[in-house]
């Protein structure tokens, strides 16, 4: 059996999530069409019933959801304490996630304590016996194929490294409740405050009809007036880089990439953006690109259909007043 | 008062071009250079400024093969007292390597009396990524972890970490000893300074030879993705590409109101 530690959100299992199930299956069907069972730790805001319908239609088996008073704020441990619970029910051979950070930190601690390997960031499987995976190395300029010769063979998914798509037929999926003891130390390393997120406005991102990309060449939190000011004028958002993100220049939510969200807009216009290959997973479905970078060899340019190359806090403003006089 | 280890990896600089060695067993870095990752660059910061918030100490360790003290100096450069450098041959030394040989210099350094309160690391490295070092450590060490935060502060023998998660900006508060592995973005790392090499120069750095031998990583090879042939078009330069883009953007029907 294959086990997948799913993540929710008000509507449902997430994105990343649907696509760790979907990759789950394509490996169950690979070997000889072993069952797909999902885990879930804590409050599900979306209802647990509507989850266990909606993971039914991606073929998921047993829907085991593991609650209490342990999981009302997060801790790492006390999540992987919970997983290792369903898994070692399950006796499942495999045990995923998908590349998120919870993901990762969650199947960590759970290798940690089983005593075997986890390979983060797979995308694809070679072989099952030996069972070979290929994963994402090197911020993703180069793939490792990792041999995971141990059970359970633990792995993250990379996010949007395959598409989510729902099973053929649908599963009316079960629910198993379960409310394991968690040992205090397990509790230790727990999320004590949070303050809540900016609200997650990145629905209009992912269905833009066009997106304007920045990324690290905006220069700084103040170089975005024109950026937005053309996502204006053509009447789509704002979409940057982690680099951004991580900067603090903008808020997550805008971010498209394996850790962001996946667009498929008519037209990507990423400025200052280098095509890393986290930040292409996430703009790849875009049917037109035009780049605007300074350097002709940025991979983010040589994937483009369309580019001009130059400083971005040059050709944006000119491109605006463009518009601006063909309007007028 | 805070005695911090901070775990730094010598990596090959893969800003630029990326060539493999032969054997397809690791990156070659005979022409890129040799740097850690931004990730680490912000855990050293963050080891500095609790030693000197704390009146403690910061210092550093590294497993990797000899040249891998270029990377101890930059670190000593920038505010780190001490260095540890366990010299070994680094790619045959799989996540659960490392993580036992850092524990055997944490426990090492406590039996001689100069022992560690906190131990930040990477949220992953720039070259492996496997994303579990900190959180093994953690395990043999049976301290706890906290994982992928931007900043730490110490206080009252509790290290307060936080980061941005999907519960929002989340505060975790953990009684030391502890490790916490960072993401980049929460400080800004500081560079070294010609007296600050000069003094880094100084330092005797502690050499180790690994404690046991390497199970080894999981690697069966490593591959570069495929080249994508190029078919973009190129609209002009500059300001002077304006009315070529906006000819394309009036083709894609993406400007009509
Ligand atoms: C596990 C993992 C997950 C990740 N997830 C994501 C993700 O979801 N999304 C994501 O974006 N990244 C992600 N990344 C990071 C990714 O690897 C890159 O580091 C990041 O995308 C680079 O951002 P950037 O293109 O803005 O910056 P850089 O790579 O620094 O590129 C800047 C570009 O701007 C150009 N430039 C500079 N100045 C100007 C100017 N004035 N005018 C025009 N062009 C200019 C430069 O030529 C360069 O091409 C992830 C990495 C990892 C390891
Ligand atoms: N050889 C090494 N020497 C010292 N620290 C290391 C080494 N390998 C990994 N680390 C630390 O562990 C972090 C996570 O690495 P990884 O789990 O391999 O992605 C890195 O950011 C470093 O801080």
């Amino acid at each position: 059996m294959i086990l997948v530690l799913v993540e929710t959100d008000a509507t449902g299992a997430v994105e990343v999530s649907r696509e760790a199930i979907t990759f789950a299956r394509d490996l169950a069907a690979a070997g000889g069409g072993v069952p797909v069972d999902a885990v879930v730790v804590g409050e599900v805001a979306s209802g647990i019933e509507a989850l266990v319908e909606q993971l039914g239609t991606y073929g998921v088996r047993a829907v085991h959801h593991v609650a209490g008073d342990a999981f009302a704020a997060f801790a790492g441990a006390a999540w992987a304490s919970a997983v290792q619970s369903v898994r070692d029910v399950t006796k499942s051979v495999v045990v995923a996630a998908a590349g998120t950070p919870r993901g990762g930190e969650v199947l960590a601690h759970l290798a940690a304590r089983a005593g075997v390997a986890m390979a983060a960031n797979v995308v694809s499987f070679e072989g099952l016996s030996p069972f070979v995976v290929t994963r994402q190395v090197v911020g993703g300029s180069v793939l490792e194929q990792m041999q995971l010769d141990e059970r359970p063979a633990v792995f993250t998914v990379a996010g949007h490294a395959v598409e989510a798509v729902p099973a053929a037929t649908r599963v009316e999926a079960s629910l198993v409740e379960s409310r394991p003891e968690v040992a205090e130390a397990d509790l230790v390393a727990r999320v004590v405050s949070a303050e809540a997120p900016a609200p997650d406005l990145s629905g209009n991102l992912k269905s833009a009809r066009v997106v304007v990309g920045a990324g690290r060449g905006a220069g700084s939190s103040d170089g975005f007036a024109d950026l937005l000011e053309l996502a204006e004028l053509v009447g789509g958002s704002l979409g940057v880089s982690r680099v951004v993100t991580s900067l603090g220049w903008r808020p997550h939510h805008e971010q498209v990439g394996q850790t962001g969200s996946r667009i498929s807009p008519d037209l990507y216009i990423p400025c200052g953006i280098s095509g890393a290959i986290q930040h292409w997973a996430g703009c790849s479905s875009a049917k037109n690109i035009l780049a605007i970078n300074t350097d002709p060899d940025a991979p983010m340019v040589t994937k483009a259909t369309h580019a001009v190359i130059g400083d971005l806090h040059e050709v944006v403003p000119a491109i605006n007043a463009e518009i601006r006089r063909r309007r007028s | 008062m805070a005695d911090v280890l901070v775990c730094v990896k010598r990596v090959v600089d893969s800003s630029g071009e990326v060539v493999l060695t032969e054997d397809g067993q690791s990156v070659d870095g005979r022409y890129a250079g040799f740097t850690v990752s931004n990730h680490e660059e912000c855990a050293v910061e963050l080891a500095v400024q609790v030693a000197a918030a704390t009146g403690g100490s910061a210092s550093v360790v590294t497993l990797g093969d000899a040249d891998a003290v270029e990377q101890l100096r930059t670190a000593l450069a920038v505010g780190c007292t001490a260095a540890t450098h366990v010299e070994a041959d680094g790619s045959r030394f799989g996540p659960a390597d490392v993580a036992r040989e850092i524990a055997a210099v944490v426990r090492d350094h406590a039996a001689a009396g100069a022992g560690h309160d906190l131990v930040l690391l990477g949220n992953d490295a720039a070259d492996s990524g496997d994303f579990q070092v900190g959180i093994r450590l953690a395990y043999e060490l049976g301290w706890p972890v906290v994982n992928g935060v931007a900043t730490v502060s110490v206080e009252d023998g509790t290290v307060l970490a936080s980061g941005d998660g999907p519960d929002g900006h989340e505060t975790y508060r953990v009684p030391l000893p502890a490790v916490v592995t960072i993401l980049e973005g929460g400080v800004e790392p500081r560079y070294p300074t010609v007296p600050g090499r000069m003094k880094a120069k100084k330092v005797a750095i502690e050499q180790r030879s690994p404690s046991a031998e390497p199970a080894g990583p999981k690697r069966v090879r490593l591959l570069l993705p495929p080249p994508q042939p190029s078919d973009v078009q190129i609209l002009g330069k500059g300001a002077d590409a304006a009315p070529a883009v906006v000819d394309l953007l009036e083709r894609l029907g993406v400007l009509a109101r």
